[in-house]
């Protein structure tokens, strides 16, 4: 079937802001599929709140609205485009509940608008638990014993039958939110609640729990003529129980055979083929260990995070296929992209393996419970590509970015054996480490861990060869070639095999050689240039073509406070590097994201972001110059060594990066400037830290330097808050030194400008509404700025093209003002791309990493179009708003800080402020309805003067006042009728405040408090309480202020314009 | 451990570690792209006379059992690994790789990039070549041997002596003949399952002997080596043919079909061998992922319209994957609807087989 001729123009949903279980993959998704659809020359109205994504771009669709995802704004956006057809299964679950409402309302038939890729009915059977039973048993294919309820006690009468332990899945969620497994009756009734209050339909399946079976996925795809195929399967190597998306997964599964594969990927198609699903679609699958016994657990009627995978593994274009097919084309009318010569209609088959390991954010929440189970609860993920179990798993766990360079997790030498084998039975993020210790120490068998983890003891024997080699390196006399060669193909990096045989490898060593993804293990020729490294001999890199060459190094797994953002600002270099007639070369690990697509550069290598492995790209490619300023602090952290190894940086020098990072010669940088900024030192123990910290007077911050995201960033108040942050932050070795700062809790100012050398553009400057003090990722920020006089922007403009001339930037520089007793004071110079580029780039139409580009090869901004010095100011605010995932990381303190906790942003764009504050807070999922009526509000004594306006400007709302007793006197003497509830503190009275933030009767919590993060802390008990109960909980007097403004003006989003990006500019 | 290698016709040299039987063996060099099914594929006696590269790099990762083997025995002239797994791990397994390997007489070789190898059989196709352990070099005279190897003799040395009869499950409710070129087990198995009573006979059996022996049907299997050396089979399935009883056609029981009826055959660059090819049914614009295991094809252009249809072609490279004769109940397919390994999507032409044997005709 050709292309349907009654689709014209077609509306996409995106996913909304990155959170945990929805992240960049949706972007790369989107993307794909965008284009495709473009290519056949359909006109794509794209809907999607996140501003920081590829999708939003301009080039991406002819109409982009940033706008709320949410019901009542794309009914508005639908009228006001009247698109002939929607498109749902690219935007993950956001995209895919939303068309369902719309569809269930009627509201889609109304419109006339089609929907393409799935029908409700399909969706429902996938998404529905009841009905998923019931169409599974329909056509035989088994289930898990389950049953869907509605309240907690159904919950128990059913467990009674089946017994203990169950499985709670909430119906609707992404990432498994509010799910579990309860192995006591507390736990069940806990679980229970929790699940039914996070469904979407007050929805919860209690289920047989398979703990231990094999899981595995299957990535399957079908056309409207019925054709279907599977693209990959992949095996997890935790058993189930735990969250596929915090499982190190492998493709293709490595311990079924043909019979046991062949099983379960006919179960597949014949679930794809009774859906009728059109596109892609992804089956997960328990199989017991010892029998042919399996069960269906899961079917997911879209494209997703095992999907992109799926792609990055294989090489087949997944949503750009999903997309055609939706749109009338069979597989077999689609080309197979990589080898040019193939068609979409085939299964790839691969010639390595995959290994994809969890980026979990417990470096940053230590206090989280880092358990793991079936809520997800990593950020990001990083693929690696080797011929070897062994090298793929080295290779991810080195690509992670989590500090090790191999299987040795220094932090628990420290433990006692009897530590370590209980250890062993945890399952958390860092058991695979703590069974690798078990197997160093000689203290656990095989079988042993195998019995208590029910990991495939395949898997085990992987990682006791890798041990099993450490060994033999300890123990060498001589590195022999043979040893080298051994270690070096089971991924062992070369400062490894230094480190480990105390030998130098000197001229035994070998750098790697290149094999492609191509899709079809070598049986046809590939065209696209997919590479990934192995110790062979014969290496496939493609000669290159003359232009001058370019290395691009991309950012890695998405961490909190380094997300997608950065793999915006690696695709538009590639980009621009294109346009300035160079050849490309890009360098991530990253599967979810638009860098590490096919045809984004014009090679594209597989690999950690670790010195050595980007010494081999740059062996095999030679390039004429790397960018390292797009990727992140991954990227800006190799630009030393890069540089040393004879390739010159393109753009700031590397020593200007240092200058930035290090105190003293920043020190100097600044006092050449004439630019003041907060008083502090650098220290390297606790006790100086103490000692700094009394000199300069608390409130001070202190961050460890060289980190992104103030990671480990905090607000001491006391001695005791520095001791505390300084223990944490040289839990893992400290490399580089901790700074202590005076804390000046003013306005904070930041500004993102290109320079060329010799002028600097500044798109905008963006201004928090949180005062300093909470990271600038977490505040509110506006652009253009409200509240700032012209000679402070003059002064903010002074400064930047000093502090860039004098650090010698030559493209993008991020620079935090603070702005403290009418008095600009410089906190932060970070002389590379940042997380508000992407935005600001959309809201002023200045193309910014464009122009840095073209600065680095000279060109002049005067000569640019867009002038120097200030932009012009736009006629539209826009307002981010941050998104967080407080839900899923139990245990984790919400009180905003210093140190970045948001996973994603949304933006609120609008003629007016208060407008674009609205639409941004209601896009970040802030429920602007008054329902029961109540507010609680706990405040630390610090705050309470502010909090006594915002608690009359509640009432004035109409709403019922509860506060903790020192809150509510104050409250009460200040004439704000205030209920008295007891604290957190004093569980056992009544009325106490999380009965009522339990029993759900509040509308918001406002809380604030002086010491947080341990989450024995009543403060943060509240806090968890809100946020396990979906109550927004306001943690700064400010974002409160925020939330106030909108809930007086009244507004709603069918009143507001809903606004095509493409027309502002 | 002990090297290994494989010396190719064109002169390059793959030095690896030996694994399964040691000693020296001539054969073509094909390369299998299927992820996992090995032990079938050891077994398959179509890869008589073929030493085999698996292009997935870890094997034997799931041992080897008791239920999967496709004959009594393996029939390869060589296996070629880039890991061979010391350690599997599967509820059915039994044995290793290597200890299967080494019972089989297989000479083994491991620790290769069998990705280059493959790109070298990509690109000049199947290549002549042998395997030898260290101690077992090569002579003069085996390297002539080795290229001027061909596959010789190949059904008559794979094929049953003796007819033996497999019983249905269940009731019987049809008689089907087998001509076995060197038979899969799960053909047998799939007719089984239907009901049939399957007789088993040598590949040159006389075509009276199965017209007169009261079949319902005759199912024409997959085997080795070069279809046209078949010639007094060729003539027999022209008998066969003419009788009218109706006939399915697997892989090498369709190209000698094919060649029955006047079609020609050619020798493929490097042949499908594999568990991922694309067929498209062209009578009803529907495609299906096969499993594959052949050398040689029918040529699309000497197949009289007359007598047979293309129905299925290979949708990457348009190969004749299947024919429907018009005046007989008879079809054949290029592809391994049985499977083992591979894809189960095409079981259904066991049923139309069936179909034809109890309504007559061609459905």
């Amino acid at each position: 079937m050709p292309l349907r001729s009654d689709i014209k123009k077609v509306m996409v949903l995106g996913s909304g802001p990155i959170v945990i279980g929805q992240a960049a993959e949706f972007d790369y998704a989107g993307t794909q599929a965008c284009r495709a659809l473009r290519e056949e020359g359909l006109e794509v109205v794209l809907v999607n709140s996140n501003p920081a994504t590829i999708m939003t771009d301009k080039a991406m669709a002819d109409k982009v609205y940033i706008e709320p995802m949410t019901i009542e704004a794309v009914k508005e956006i639908i009228k006001k485009e009247r698109p002939d057809s929607l498109l749902p299964n690219l935007g993950g679950q956001t995209g895919l509940n939303l068309a369902m409402e719309l569809c269930e309302e009627g509201f889609l038939d109304e419109m006339g608008v089609k929907l393409l890729g799935a029908n409700p009915t399909t969706i429902a059977k996938a998404e529905d638990r009841q009905m998923f039973k019931d169409t599974m048993e329909k056509i035989g294919e088994p289930v898990i014993a389950s049953k869907v309820v509605h309240t907690v006690e159904d919950a128990v009468s059913f467990t009674e039958e089946i017994g203990l332990p169950v499985i709670i899945r909430p119906a609707y969620t992404l990432g498994g939110t509010g799910g579990g497994i309860a192995y006591t009756w507390e736990e069940l009734r806990e679980i229970a609640a929790s699940g039914i209050l996070h469904s979407r339909v007050d929805e919860i399946l209690v289920e047989k729990c398979i703990t231990g079976w094999k899981e595995v996925e299957y990535e399957v795809m079908r056309d409207g003529k019925g054709n279907a195929i599977t693209i990959c399967n992949m095996e997890n190597v935790d058993p189930v129980g735990v969250h596929t998306g915090d499982s190190v997964v492998v493709a293709p599964s490595q311990t079924l055979c043909d019979k046991e594969y062949q099983m379960l990927r006919t179960s597949a198609l014949n679930i794809i083929t009774e859906l009728g699903i059109e596109g892609g679609c992804n089956v997960q699958f328990a199989l017991h260990p010892t029998s042919f016994e399996y069960a269906v657990i899961e079917v997911n009627p879209r494209v997703s995070r095992s999907s992109a995978l799926a792609s990055k593994a294989t090489g087949y274009p997944i949503a750009k296929v999903t997309a055609k097919i939706a749109v009338g084309y069979g597989l077999d009318e689609i080309m197979n992209a990589v080898t040019g010569k193939t068609y979409a209609c085939f299964e790839p088959t691969i010639d390595y393996i995959v290994a994809k390991f969890p980026r979990w954010p417990f470096d940053k929440f230590v206090y989280a419970d880092n358990s793991l189970g079936t809520q997800m609860k990593a950020t990001g993920e990083v693929m690696a590509i080797a011929p070897s179990f062994e090298q793929a798993m080295m290779k991810s766990v080195r690509g992670a970015e989590i500090k090790l360079d191999s299987l040795v997790m220094p932090r628990l030498q420290k433990l006692s054996d009897d530590e370590i084998k209980a250890k062993v039975a945890k399952t958390n993020d860092e058991r695979l480490f703590v069974i690798c210790e078990a197997f160093r120490r000689d203290i656990m068998t095989i079988e042993e861990v195998f019995e208590i983890t029910k990991i495939d003891t395949w898997f085990l024997h992987g990682f006791m060869n890798i041990v099993n080699m450490e060994k033999e390196l300890a123990a060498c006399e001589t590195l022999t070639e043979d040893i080298y060669l051994r270690a070096k193909k089971l991924g062992f990096l070369d400062k490894t095999i230094e480190q480990m045989s105390g030998k130098q490898i000197g001229s035994l060593k070998r750098l790697p050689v290149y094999k492609t993804v191509d899709t079809c293990a070598a049986e046809f020729d590939a065209e696209t240039p997919y590479y990934y490294s192995t110790f062979d001999d014969e290496t496939e890199v493609k000669q290159s073509d003359g232009r001058k060459k370019v290395l691009v190094l991309g950012s890695g797994p998405i961490r909190i406070g380094q997300g997608i953002e950065f793999d915006y600002c690696s695709v538009h270099s590639v980009w621009a590097l294109k346009e300035l007639g160079c050849e490309t070369v890009i360098i991530n690990n990253n599967p979810e994201t638009v860098s590490t697509d096919f045809d984004t550069a014009d090679r594209l290598y597989f690999e950690p972001l670790t010195p050595e492995d980007v010494e081999g790209v740059i062996n095999a490619e030679k390039p004429d110059a790397a960018i390292v300023q797009f990727g992140g602090q991954t990227a800006i952290n190799l630009a030393q060594h890069v540089e040393k190894l004879g390739v010159p940086i393109l753009g700031t020098p590397a020593w200007s990066i240092d200058a930035a990072e290090d105190r003293e010669k920043f020190d100097v940088i600044l006092e050449k400037c004439g630019i003041p900024r907060p008083k502090g030192d650098t220290v390297m123990t606790e006790d100086e830290a103490v000692e700094v910290a009394d000199r300069l007077g608390y409130p001070v911050l202190v961050r460890p330097s060289y980190v992104l995201g103030g990671q480990g960033m905090e607000i001491a108040f006391s001695e005791d808050d520095v001791r505390e942050f300084m223990k944490v932050i040289t839990r893992n070795k400290v490399e580089n030194p901790v700074l202590v700062d005076k804390y000046m809790m003013g306005r904070e100012i930041e500004v993102d400008a290109i320079c060329d050398g010799d002028d600097i553009l500044i798109p905008g400057i963006m201004e928090h509404f949180e005062r300093a003090g909470v990271h600038s990722g977490d505040s509110i920020s506006i652009y253009p700025s409200i509240n700032i006089e012209q000679k402070h922007k003059d002064t903010i403009i002074k400064y930047t093209e000093s502090l860039a001339k004098n650090l010698a930037v030559l493209g993008l520089v991020n620079i935090q003002f603070v702005l403290y007793n009418d008095e600009i004071y410089v906190i932060e110079v970070n002389p590379r791309s940042s997380r508000t580029v992407p935005y600001i780039s959309k809201v002023t139409g200045v193309p910014m990493v464009d122009l840095a580009t073209r600065c680095m090869f000279g060109e002049k901004l005067k000569d640019m179009g867009y002038g120097t010095g200030l932009y012009p100011e736009s006629d539209y605010y826009a307002v981010k708003v941050p998104v967080f995932s407080f839900q899923k990381l139990r245990d984790l303190d919400t009180q905003l800080g210093p140190e970045m906790k948001s996973t994603g942003e949304v933006l609120g764009v609008s003629k007016s402020f208060k407008e674009a504050l609205y639409k941004g807070l209601v896009g970040a999922g802030y429920k602007m309805q008054k329902k029961t009526g109540a507010v609680v509000l706990s405040v630390r004594p610090a705050d309470k003067q502010e909090a006594v306006s915002i608690a009359s400007r509640f009432e004035a709302l109409g709403y019922e006042l509860y506060a903790t007793s020192g809150t509510a006197n104050t409250f009460n003497r200040h004439m704000v009728a205030t209920n008295m509830v007891y604290n957190a503190s004093e569980p056992d009275k009544h009325p106490n405040i999380l009965d009522m933030i339990q029993d759900g009767v509040v509308d918001y919590v406002v809380s604030t408090s002086a010491k947080g993060r341990h989450p024995e802390r009543a403060s943060v008990k509240i806090r968890r309480a809100a946020v396990e109960h979906s109550i927004p909980c306001l943690t700064a007097i400010d974002t409160a202020n925020a939330l106030l403004s909108c809930l007086e003006s009244g507004m709603k989003i069918e009143n507001c314009e809903m606004i095509d990006i493409n027309t502002i500019r | 451990m002990k090297k290994a290698f494989l010396l190719l016709a064109d002169g390059t040299l793959f030095e690896g570690t030996a694994c399964g039987y040691e000693g020296k063996s001539i054969g073509e060099v094909v390369f299998n792209t299927g992820m996992a099914g090995y032990q079938e594929v050891l077994t398959d006696p179509s890869y008589y006379g073929q030493i085999v590269t698996m292009t997935y790099p870890l094997i034997g990762n799931y041992g080897i059992n008791f239920e999967d083997y496709e004959s009594h025995k393996s029939w390869v002239s060589g296996f070629i690994m880039r890991e061979m797994c010391q350690y599997p791990s599967n509820w059915r397994c039994k044995n290793t790789l290597d200890d299967y390997l080494k019972s089989q007489k297989v000479v083994g070789l491991q620790g290769i990039d069998t990705r280059r190898l493959t790109r070298i059989l990509r690109n000049s196709g199947v290549m002549n070549g042998i395997i030898y352990t260290e101690g077992y070099e090569p002579t003069e005279q085996d390297i002539t041997e080795m290229k001027n190897y061909i596959v010789k003799d190949a059904v008559s040395t794979v094929t049953c002596e003796q007819p033996s009869i497999c019983k249905a499950e269940g009731e019987t409710k049809y008689h089907v003949a087998l001509l076995d070129f060197g038979v899969k087990y799960n053909i047998e198995r799939e007719l089984q399952a239907r009901g049939c009573e399957v007789t088993i006979l040598p590949g040159n059996t006389n075509p009276d002997e199965i017209i007169n022996g009261g079949y319902d049907g005759v199912m024409l299997t997959n085997g080795p080596g070069d279809p046209a050396e078949n010639t007094q089979i060729i003539k027999n399935i022209k008998a066969l043919v003419e009788s009218n009883i109706p006939m399915f056609g697997i892989c090498l029981g369709h190209q000698l079909m094919a060649l029955a009826i006047g079609a020609k055959t050619k020798k493929m660059r490097f042949g499908h061998r594999g568990v991922n090819h694309p067929v498209k049914d062209l009578q009803i614009d529907r495609t299906y992922i096969t499993s594959q295991n052949h050398g040689y094809a029918v040529v699309a252009e000497s197949v009289n319209p007359e007598i047979a249809t293309v129905r299925y072609v290979n949708l990457n490279d348009g190969s004749v994957e299947g024919l429907d004769y018009i005046n007989h109940p008879v079809f054949t397919v290029q592809f391994h609807p049985e499977v083992c390994p591979g894809p189960q999507d095409t079981s259904f032409l066991f049923d139309r087989f069936l179909s034809n044997i109890e309504n007559g005709g061609n459905k």
